[in-house]
């Protein structure tokens, strides 16, 4: 028995070399007896594809309301139930996918390939938190990005950040989007969704370091205000841009300003800022400083292309296809008797070598121009980060940057004319009656 | 004051053209990009015909546990008590011991249903699509065993990176309505 078994599959090779071809029924199924049915093999369809139509009127909905109630009503309580909606719905339902901060690398893949098929759920997905941010700043941010959401959530006890550390470390974001744009374009990989720190926890599975690296940073966010949003996140570093621009700011309070420095305290973002003092620094100083950052821009690009392009091998390693080709050069030119997988496949299938290493030539070429650009889009940020940091501010008051503004409307209930203005249009409204009820 | 309301003025005023320039480029990519998007929907499949089970699938879909399962076609099963796709290739005995089993995992499950005949079948929470069975059913049994992508559990993403990673290009986009390249169903090979 036991010899049956150990020479089987070597005599039924014999069987199979004499009469090989494909899909052709060594053993054709049998005639059953006993009544047995055979079952059919399942096929799960995908999801149904109104149900995306769903997902993108809920971001719609998600966003108009957002920016209604930071704008309008003012309404930190009902930013915080929209936050936990989201968290709820794009976060745990829909598993963090699709998502506006991954839509980046979607766009920018399909910008390079063009046979490439992008659904217009992520389009939209992409477009949608922009065209808000020209209108009522980071409102996507404040409500509706699940990843913002599961931050906010444990943010208990928010510690101030010297001023100088979130304005270096807000620098990452742009070299994060650079990196996720440059490997989506190559079409190497994806790292923004393969990096993602808080999807294991929406999706009750990844990988082990993943986890670890989301529990700490929800563990640092106890004490620091998001800070994936703050430290990491590329989408952020576009609706920076964008929110400087918009038509409607978020106030701390449409009133006058007490200066009582209350709101500055209480921003765990470092997103208001004190007025200004008068006159501390000669004008001409500023100039000076100015010029300086001018001149340096075009000397911090230069340095950040040359020394990206230093890495512009690595990064070639990322794709498969450059990855393969040196693998079976390495292999071929040390006479290697094991192959690793993809290039036993490869072998397996007898594809040209020629093609592949072409292929990974072009891709190397490729990856090297990605990483001057790459290296000076970066040296670009940090030239303009420092030039605007040394242009002549002017504020009167305490006021809200914009840009760093998550518009989590933590401050409003921190304002004491804010706290005065909701009293007196309450008293106000209470009196006729009829009209209150209307308002509900 | 008034001096000062001039500057707010001709600072909104910039804003105000910048905010419309942006909204422009805005709404010109976006209108761009729907030029790009396609209205048949595709979503990925493995074609079974061209897939060398290297094992890629397992190790590269972007769920730590990957979409790609591996199926059963009972029209092409042989129902062996000698599976070659079930069985470890020098097996101690015949028998369910997992000292036998060639799945990694112990995916397969084997019933018998009348002498001589057993059947094989997927259980999907734990097979790991890595293809092990898949091979050696191919190498000596009829090949009912192959690797499908589960649009259960697929994300269907824009750029599958077990398809950037395939060997042999087996993964491809195949219409929304009919997600699966089934064995034995369609006559390719």
């Amino acid at each position: 028995m036991i010899f049956f078994v150990r020479t089987a599959p070597f005599l039924i090779l014999l069987l199979a070399c004499l009469g090989a071809a494909e899909d052709i029924q060594r053993f054709p199924p049998p005639d059953f007896e006993s009544g047995y049915v055979m079952p059919a093999t399942t096929t799960p369809q995908p999801r149904a594809g109104w149900l995306n139509y769903l997902d993108l009127a809920v971001l719609f909905t998600a966003l108009s309301l957002a920016s209604y109630l930071v704008i309008y009503k003012r309404n930190r309580p009902g930013i915080f139930a929209l936050t936990i909606f989201s968290l709820l719905y794009f976060g745990f339902y829909r598993e963090g996918c699709v998502c506006s901060i991954g839509a980046i690398q979607n766009v920018a893949y399909s910008l390079f390939h063009a046979n490439s098929a992008i659904p217009f759920v992520v389009i939209a997905f992409f477009l949608l938190p922009l065209i808000f941010a020209l209108y009522s700043g980071r409102v996507f941010c404040a409500g509706v990005c699940p990843l913002g959401a599961i931050q906010d959530v444990v943010l208990i006890k928010p510690i101030r950040i010297p001023r100088w550390l979130l304005q270096s470390l807000g620098l990452i974001p742009y070299l994060y989007l650079g990196l996720a744009v440059l490997f989506a374009a190559q079409g190497s990989s994806f790292i923004i969704c393969e990096y993602d720190p808080f999807v294991s926890f929406f999706r009750l599975s990844g990988r082990l370091n993943i986890i670890i690296v989301g529990f700490s940073l929800l563990a640092i966010g106890v004490f620091v205000g998001r800070p994936y949003c703050l430290f990491l996140c590329p989408y952020g570093a576009i609706l920076r841009l964008l929110s400087r621009l918009s038509l409607w700011q978020v106030t701390v309070s449409p009133d006058e300003c007490r200066q009582c420095q209350l709101c500055e305290e209480a921003c765990p973002f470092g997103a208001i800022y004190p007025p200004t003092p008068e006159e501390t620094q000669p004008i001409r100083k500023n100039r000076k400083q100015l010029a300086m950052m001018l001149v340096l821009l075009p000397i911090l690009v230069a340095l950040g292309s040359w020394s990206f392009s230093l890495l512009a091998p690595t990064f070639s390693r990322t794709h498969p296809a450059v990855r393969l080709a040196e693998d079976i050069s390495l292999e071929d030119s040390t006479h290697s008797e094991t192959y690793s997988d993809a290039s036993q496949a490869f072998r397996d299938l007898g594809q040209s070598k020629e093609v592949l290493f072409n292929q990974a030539r072009n891709l190397r070429n490729r990856f090297s121009w990605g990483a001057w650009i790459l290296g000076g889009f970066f040296g670009f940020a940090v030239a303009f980060k420092l030039i605007g940091l040394s242009l002549p501010q002017q504020r009167m008051d305490y006021e809200i940057d914009n840009a760093d503004c998550v518009a989590c409307g933590r401050c409003f209930s921190y304002c004491p004319v804010e706290l005065k203005r909701r009293r007196e249009k309450k008293s106000s409204r209470s009196a006729p009656k009829d009209q209150t009820i209307q308002e509900q | 004051m008034n001096k000062n309301a001039k500057e707010v003025s001709r600072r909104s005023l910039l804003a105000e053209g910048i905010r419309s320039f942006s909204l422009l480029c805005v709404g010109g990519f976006a209108g761009g990009m729907m030029g790009r998007s396609q209205s048949q929907r595709y979503c990925w499949q493995i074609d079974p015909h061209k897939c060398v089970m290297c094992g890629i699938c397992a190790t590269h879909c972007v769920l730590e546990e990957s979409a790609v399962k591996c199926v059963q076609a009972y029209a092409m099963c042989g129902y062996c008590k000698l599976c070659t796709g079930f069985f470890d290739p020098s097996p101690q005995a015949l028998n369910t011991g997992a000292e036998n089993q060639l799945c990694p995992t112990g995916a397969i499950v084997r019933t018998f249903i009348e002498d001589p005949y057993y059947e094989y079948k997927i259980d999907e929470n734990l097979c790991t699509g890595c293809g092990k069975c898949v091979k050696w059913c191919k190498a000596f049994g009829n090949g009912s065993f192959y690797l499908q992508v589960r649009h259960d559990r697929c994300l269907n993403c824009n750029e599958c990176s077990i398809a950037i990673a395939c060997p042999s290009e087996a993964f491809q986009r195949v219409p929304y309505d009919e997600p699966y390249l089934l064995k034995g169903t369609t006559s390719k090979g």
